[in-house]
């Protein structure tokens, strides 16, 4: 128990999260991909600015599979490090939860405050929506949205944990529940509201690219908890196979 | 018969905990690290850019559409 037990749950992490990155990139490319192409043709045949002219650099082909494999892959391996390190922190220190519970509870927990919160706000959107002239302004909301996300939800577990003791687990949970959701609601009345939609931008194409982009986080987070926890288990707690089956304990 | 609710016999002690002193080093260096893979897949060549040019912004463009970032 000690720095290489944290090194190597880290390499697990990071291994779990390519391979929750191959699941997610399947997803992408099957039920993201078409949408992308769809707003793409869209934004071709409403060509109002100069996206046509410039000399194109990465052809469609490259970036619909190399590049999307490339970016898809690395956040899945970085992703995987950070989740291996807060395991590292909340193993043990969350509740009565063994190696591999507590891998899907961290990872259903960053699901929702690394993805799911901040795009409630500021949804995933194709291409031909946006203003190119807002970018900076954009992409400073979406991520100090995901910070203070994250951050609210580290802040609701330490309060989680000091109120225990005293009120019991149960209340202690949805105390801290409770307090996440109340200040997530007070920032998105008071954060700035974006809507660059373009006119005549089909509805049902935003509404399908914003589920494809959920659907892979709900893969890749879901397949990184139970890939990440088998791993872990077999590390932390490496019982003959026998031991097993007998149904003691979760 | 059995017993319906036959208690667990020896629960596990609360599983092992790593000590904090143990994991800061590897959080900070590995997750800066990690922060910076991120900031490439997902805003490198969009608000801000660390290279000149629009290669890093064009090759991830899709993935980071999808994957939920501004991107242009």
């Amino acid at each position: 128990m000690n720095s290489t037990t944290v090194r190597n749950l880290l390499v697990r992490g990071m291994l779990a999260g390519l391979g929750a990155g191959v699941l997610a990139l399947i997803v992408a490319y099957v039920l993201g991909e078409p949408n992308v192409n769809s707003a793409i043709g869209f934004e071709e045949a409403h060509a109002g600015h100069s996206h046509g002219d410039e000399v194109e650099l990465v052809s469609r082909g490259l970036q619909s599979t190399a590049g999307l494999a490339t970016g898809v892959l690395v956040y899945g391996i970085a992703f995987g490090g950070i989740a291996a390190l807060a395991y590292c922190f909340a193993l043990g220190r969350v509740g009565r939860f063994g190696p591999r519970a507590t891998a899907l509870l961290l990872s259903g927990c960053a699901l929702l405050a690394v993805y799911v919160v901040p795009f409630l706000k500021y949804p995933a959107n194709p291409p031909a929506v946006g203003d190119p002239d807002t970018i900076g302004k954009r992409t400073a909301l979406y991520f100090l949205m995901m910070l203070l996300s994250v951050l609210l939800a580290l802040a609701a577990t330490l309060l989680g944990r000091r109120l225990a003791p005293r009120i019991g687990n149960w209340y202690a949970t949805v105390v801290a529940v409770l307090a996440f959701a109340v200040v997530i609601a007070l920032a998105y009345t008071f954060l700035p509201v974006i809507d660059e939609v373009p006119e005549h931008f089909p509805a049902a194409l935003l509404w399908r690219f914003r589920l494809s982009a959920l659907g892979m986080q709900l893969t890749l987070w879901t397949g990184f908890g139970l890939l990440f926890g088998e791993l872990a288990q077999r590390l932390l707690r490496p019982a003959p196979a026998a031991a097993e089956a007998v149904p003691t304990a979760p | 018969m059995a017993q319906p609710f036959a208690q667990p016999t020896a629960a596990p002690a609360i599983p092992d905990r790593l000590p904090l002193k143990a994991v800061a080093p590897w959080a900070v260096f590995v997750g800066v690290l990690m922060l910076v893979l991120l900031y490439f897949v997902g805003a490198e060549q969009g608000a801000t850019s660390v290279f000149n040019g629009a290669g890093v912004h064009e090759w991830v463009h899709d993935a980071r559409h999808l994957l939920g970032f501004p991107c242009h």
